[in-house]
């Protein structure tokens, strides 16, 4: 009888330090850094590659944090993304191709979207919600094809000027500097990311997506919450686009379409959902499957992703984390 | 795996590539719409190539070889230009071909100059793409040869008030403009203008504006492929061509291999085009009796397929003449010079715009056996792009 309250006691004890400790880095997040900088020595031509996954990995973990975190499904994801990538686009069209300034322009702008589209569309939840989000992003969609003489609608927005990062280093055509802006870009709006989920506001936003009635019940703000959460996953998302667009130095309608929400949503699912690493795993995997298969089979490329996402949803519940952590018998972190 | 197995991997692969290059392969990228809206109009091209290539490899001087690395662009301006930065830095071609798409080939220009990797276009048809990269050549056609002579000819017609209808991409806009500039220029006037989006699949809203402001003659374009099928179904449908609206278009609304689609409906239909399969001249009946070997019936051969047929030749001469070695400007200087017996009739590149010269034909479709047809009724011989001679360079 007292030995089984000691464990328990013990059991216990192990939990809180478990979660006190929860916040401090682990050897292994170093991991993804370490492979981003060794694959930039090991595939020097696969850099404009490279590049584009280290975009598209801050894109999916924005929405990691609305989707995973806070609970939000969201179909529309794109638009935050398009506004980004617009924004950034147009200014070095139009006579400023200063990178930095015209990436966080860009983040603002999405951000100023998220907040105003926000507080609209998450008063409702379900599959209204996601009929709206999906709007919002049909929406922009449309304008950003209207718009022809700013956007230059289906033809994309051609003649985009980039000057050096810091008037030093010019974005070459094997994109090295590119890789490298995007790297130091994702780690930043990373380090960002961490922080906010690890805070006691990230903690409340688990909250609401386990029991939003218990987190109404013992007076958290959840309307404010959530919409703060969808205001920084936007600006974030905003962030991606710009880099998108600055390291290709183009932007199509196809930023703002269902089909990059959609995969984006996929390349989260393969990951894992609500691991703030999910993103990590997923995007490279999806992409670089998605670069060999069109570089095989250029005219059915199509068949075989989609042959390998049935295989995923059937295989592997969970996303490749989920598999992982079965693997070695670990329980599911809420 | 070791190290010791990584590094042996790595050195082995290294020296296959020395090993390639020494055998004088000249390596050409492909890029192709093989989905996506175009997808059709992509295949066609893709016929046109690979036809090219399986008569004409055994001529290839003794040792050189041609690889083709294909890549599919999605006829997405975006993905077109990241393969394209792909092909150039990655895979190292000496040359890039294809691009169906003029928003795909507009921002794939711009690489090209900064590469010195020259561009050999084979359908996208919008005007200025030639003039964004001194490395690009096109071997297809501009929407201003074929949309500015169907403009006039509407007039002659006897058409005074005018209307179009076009896709609203780069194309669409260039083919819209050079009609305007011909049907006007000719003494007509237009009674409006409508744009729909390029990979619409509903038209009957857009055609429903041409009914209501009741003009003589209704320009439309659309890419070729089954957006010209679509587009005349939603013209029977509604009833334009009765209400005494007379349709015309460029070649992309009666592409030949939609023509058994279209049927009987798509007769009478006035449009200017580069080629059509009942073209009466040695090269075109050579060309088809090799397609028709080849495909058997299954497929009919466009101005795209033709297009592609006659690039590959171009290539496959100069990779003759140089032995497969030439650098960016030798090869760009070697097109400057081509002159070819084409299944469409004579053509040649215009060495001050690396557009291309040829015959363009005005054709009134018919039924003829059961089967609807392009007739040639008029020939403007070896016409250069218009609207680079009333748009001089700056």
């Amino acid at each position: 009888m007292m030995q089984e309250h000691s464990t328990e006691r013990l059991v216990r004890a192990a939990h809180i330090a478990e979660f006190s400790a929860r916040h401090r880095l682990r050897w292994l997040e170093a991991l993804p850094w370490v492979a981003a900088i060794a694959a930039y020595f090991v595939f020097p031509n696969y850099l404009a590659l490279g590049a584009q996954i280290l975009a598209t990995i801050l894109f999916v973990l924005s929405l990691d944090l609305v989707l995973g975190y806070a609970g939000i499904v969201t179909l529309g994801h794109a638009a935050f993304f398009g506004v980004g990538a617009y924004t950034a686009g147009m200014l070095a069209a139009n006579g400023w191709g200063e990178p930095v300034s015209g990436l966080l322009v860009g983040g603002v702008a999405a951000a100023a979207v998220g907040l105003v589209s926000g507080a609209i569309v998450l008063r409702t939840s379900g599959l209204t919600l996601l009929m709206q989000t999906l709007v919002v992003a049909a929406m922009l969609y449309e304008l950003a094809n209207k718009a022809h003489r700013f956007t230059g609608g289906a033809d994309g927005l051609q003649g985009m000027e980039m000057w050096p990062i810091f008037g030093t280093f010019r974005f070459d055509m094997f994109g090295n500097t590119a890789y490298f802006y995007c790297l130091v870009v994702l780690f930043l709006c990373w380090a960002a990311a961490r922080n906010v989920v690890h805070s006691s506001f990230g903690r409340s936003l688990t909250g609401i997506r386990e029991n939003v009635g218990r987190m109404h019940a013992i007076g958290a703000p959840v309307a404010r919450r959530k919409l703060l959460i969808y205001t920084f996953s936007a600006a974030l998302a905003g962030i991606a686009g710009g880099l998108i667009a600055q390291t290709t130095q183009f932007v199509g309608l196809g930023v703002l379409n269902l089909e990059r929400s959609g995969m984006a949503l996929i390349m989260l699912i393969i990951g894992g959902v609500g691991q703030l690493y999910g993103a990590f795993i997923g995007v490279p995997l999806y992409m670089i499957a998605q670069d060999r298969f069109a570089e095989v089979d250029p005219a059915y490329w199509y068949f075989w992703i989609g042959l390998s996402l049935v295989f995923i949803v059937v295989f592997l519940r969970g996303g490749v984390f989920g598999v992982v952590e079965r693997l070695f018998g670990r329980g599911k972190s809420p | 795996m070791t190290l010791k197995g990584v590094l042996f991997g790595l050195v082995s692969v290294a020296a296959a590539g020395i090993s390639q290059a020494s055998a004088q392969t000249v390596k050409i990228g492909w890029i192709n719409s093989y989905s996506g809206f175009l997808a059709q109009a992509g295949d066609q091209m893709e016929k046109g190539l690979n036809l090219y290539i399986k008569l004409h490899t055994k001529d290839l001087p003794p040792g050189v070889k041609v690889e083709f690395v294909r890549r599919d662009d999605t006829a997405a301006p975006e993905v077109g230009k990241r393969v394209a930065q792909e092909l150039i830095t990655r895979e190292r071609v000496q040359l890039l071909m294809g691009i169906v798409a003029s928003p795909v080939a507009a921002a794939v220009a711009p690489l090209t100059a900064e590469a010195k990797v020259p561009l050999v276009i084979t359908n996208a048809g919008g005007v200025a793409i030639t003039r964004i990269s001194p490395y690009v050549v096109r071997f297809s056609f501009t929407q201003w040869h074929t949309a500015l002579p169907i403009g006039a000819w509407s007039v002659k017609q006897g058409w005074k008030r005018g209307f179009s209808a076009v896709a609203d991409f780069i194309p669409g806009h260039d083919a819209e403009g050079a009609f305007v500039k011909g049907f006007t220029d000719a003494g007509g006037q237009m009674l409006g203008t409508v744009r729909f989006p390029p990979a619409t699949a509903d038209y009957a809203p857009f055609v429903q504006r041409i009914k209501d402001a009741k003009p003589d003659v209704a320009f439309v374009w659309v890419p070729a492929g089954p957006a010209a099928t679509a587009i005349l179904k939603a013209i029977k449908d509604l009833g334009v061509r009765e209400a005494g609206i007379n349709v015309v278009s460029t070649h992309d609304l009666l592409p030949d291999e939609e023509l058994p689609n279209i049927g009987a409906f798509g007769a009478g239909i006035l449009t200017a085009g580069n080629y059509s399969t009942m073209g009466v001249r040695p090269a075109n009946q050579a060309f088809l009796k090799a397609w028709d070997e080849e495909y058997k019936g299954k497929a009919i051969p466009n101005f795209t397929s033709v297009a592609a047929w006659d690039a590959a030749s171009a290539v496959f001469d100069l990779i003759k003449k140089t032995n497969g070695k030439f650098t960016g400007d030798e090869a760009m200087k070697y097109f400057a010079t081509v002159k070819l017996d084409s299944p469409r009739g004579p053509i040649a590149i215009d060495p001050a715009t690396r557009d291309i010269i040829q015959d363009i034909y005005i054709r009134r479709s018919e039924m003829k056996d059961g089967k609807l047809i392009n007739t040639d009724i008029d020939t403007m011989k070896a016409v250069k792009d218009p609207w680079k001679e009333l748009n001089p360079p700056k």
